[in-house]
């Protein structure tokens, strides 16, 4: 690897959060000058040499790219009164290295405002905080590098235009924001887990961590990250030989990464010993006990259903009721989670949501109902989205 | 930085005169006395909902129609511009109308406002 393309693996991020504030939180004026400065660079390092302190270089010359292209704007407006001001920022810049964890914490509240489309929080974090290149995001996303220029622009003038506030947000949205940013990583992780494209799950896991380094306070980080590993670890064993998707109680336990589990755990602990554990330190828990048991039959049950109790108490879904549902049938047997989950049904608007019928095709299976399975079954099969998914219920329906 | 805060309303669920439209108007009273305190009021009126005329000329003709630009369920009833730091300040401001309870407040970032 040449040194600028470490630099822009290692640099990058923390030198457009650096501009960024410098800019007063111009987001797209930023990420110009940062593209100029890594052009300036691929030239003036190749003739005289890599400097000592790329950081520094790259962010003083950055610096002086977005003066230019702020003068530039003012000529091109062409208003008489405006050139007769000065531009209002200092030339010299002084490259404070002990400022950078706030301006990466600024960018990803800044990546991650509401006030963006949820797909453009991910792509905007992807590159802005993770330092993704806009090919390598495109193709995560299955979409044309052109598409996700426009979509990164678009978002990035909005910050500008709109006046989106480059900082941490005060103590009274930070709590909605921590979670609007802790879910924008989520999704990153679970964008990579559905697909089975692991180089998502690993920025998602990069992301965590550092947010996990800047916030080392707040209980839903270390939650988050928690989760991420525990859920992380299991991937190897996530899909067979032939690509089918297998169920968590058919896993291959032994193919599970221990390591990432054991970090998920410690990191959960972290979480638990700070305040009262918040929604994502509860799911960290309940992966965390599916991870120490040593098999889908020994697994905690009870304890995983109080687990799933009190997450449908904070976070209610459907989703949580029907994994509650479950739990319960393990832990008092198969009648008592069917009631659960034909509470559950009785919602029209879950009508054709497939996991009720996967999960009550199971526990109806379980109760000796093989007709009443069949049907559930073939509800699941027919509302499936992709090969995999169909493949997999199919498996499990055909299973003795 | 200014914006325009484009109130709307749904009129199937037109609140009736009565104590409830009473005590609307009392909040509105009480905002508007808020954003003049904090300095950050700039502008405000509410707008006729029904005669509205749009003009077009799409080919250099210019075709005129009656109502508003768009079909939609909600219909655009007040305007107001303030003049705060950021859209965070924006975000905040729209949340104490009484129109976000029954309709919806859209935030445009707009140039300084110029009056005559």
């Amino acid at each position: 690897m040449s040194a600028l393309e470490r630099a822009y693996r290692d640099e990058r991020a923390a030198v457009l959060a650096t501009i960024t504030r410098r800019l007063d939180g111009d987001l797209a004026l930023a990420e110009d000058a940062v593209q100029d400065a890594f052009v300036a660079a691929a030239v003036e390092w190749d003739r005289r040499g890599v400097p000592d302190r790329p950081g520094a270089w790259l962010t003083t010359t950055a610096w002086r790219k977005a003066l230019d292209r702020l003068r530039h704007a003012r000529i091109a407006e062409a208003r008489a009164a405006d050139l007769a001001q000065p531009v209002s920022y200092d030339a010299d810049f002084d490259f404070e290295r002990s400022s950078l964890d706030d301006d990466q914490l600024r960018m990803i509240f800044t990546c991650c405002h509401p006030a963006l489309a949820p797909e453009a929080r991910m792509a905007l974090t992807l590159r802005s905080v993770a330092g993704l290149t806009v090919a390598e995001i495109a193709r995560a996303f299955l979409s044309s590098d052109s598409a996700m220029e426009r979509r990164l622009t678009r978002a990035r003038r909005k910050v500008t235009e709109a006046a989106i506030p480059f900082r941490v947000p005060p103590d009274d949205l930070l709590p909605e924001r921590l979670a609007g940013v802790l879910r924008v990583v989520y999704l990153i992780y679970t964008e990579g887990h559905g697909s089975v494209r692991g180089d998502l799950c690993e920025e998602a896991i990069r992301l965590a961590r550092l947010l996990a380094r800047l916030m080392p306070d707040e209980a839903e980080v270390a939650g988050l990250l928690a989760l991420l590993l525990v859920t992380e670890g299991r991937r190897p064993a996530r899909v067979d030989d032939a690509g089918a998707l297998v169920a968590l109680e058919e896993q291959d336990r032994g193919r599970w990464d221990r390591a990432a589990i054991a970090d998920g755990v410690a990191m959960l602990e972290r979480a638990l010993r700070l305040r009262r554990p918040g929604p994502y330190a509860i799911q960290a828990a309940i992966a965390a006990l599916h991870s120490q048991a040593a098999t889908w039959e020994a697994t905690d049950w009870p304890q995983i259903a109080g687990l799933y109790a009190e997450l449908a108490r904070l976070d209610p879904s459907p989703v949580v009721t029907i994994n509650r549902a479950v739990a319960v049938a393990f832990a008092a047997g198969a009648a008592h989670g069917l009631a659960i989950l034909d509470d559950l049904g009785a919602d029209p608007r879950l009508e054709s949501y497939l996991p009720l019928h996967a999960a009550r095709a199971e526990l109806l299976r379980r109760a000796g109902d093989a007709a009443g399975a069949d049907v559930a079954y073939a509800a699941a099969i027919a509302l499936a989205h992709s090969d995999a998914e169909r493949a997999a219920l199919e498996r499990r329906r055909d299973r003795v | 930085m200014q914006y325009l805060l484009l109130l709307t309303y749904r009129p199937e669920d037109n609140t009736q005169p009565g104590p409830e439209l009473d005590a609307e108007m009392e909040r509105w009273s009480e905002l508007t006395d808020e954003m003049r305190q904090a300095g950050v009021w700039v502008a405000a009126a509410g707008l006729t909902s029904d005669s509205a005329t749009t003009v077009r000329a799409p080919s250099g003709d210019t075709v005129i129609t009656d109502g508003p630009y768009a079909e939609t369920k909600e219909v655009l009833f007040s305007f107001i511009v303030i003049d705060v730091e950021d859209l965070d300040a924006a975000i905040a401001w729209a949340e104490k109308t009484p129109a976000v309870t029954y309709g919806s407040v859209e935030i445009r970032p707009m140039d300084r406002l110029t009056l005559k």
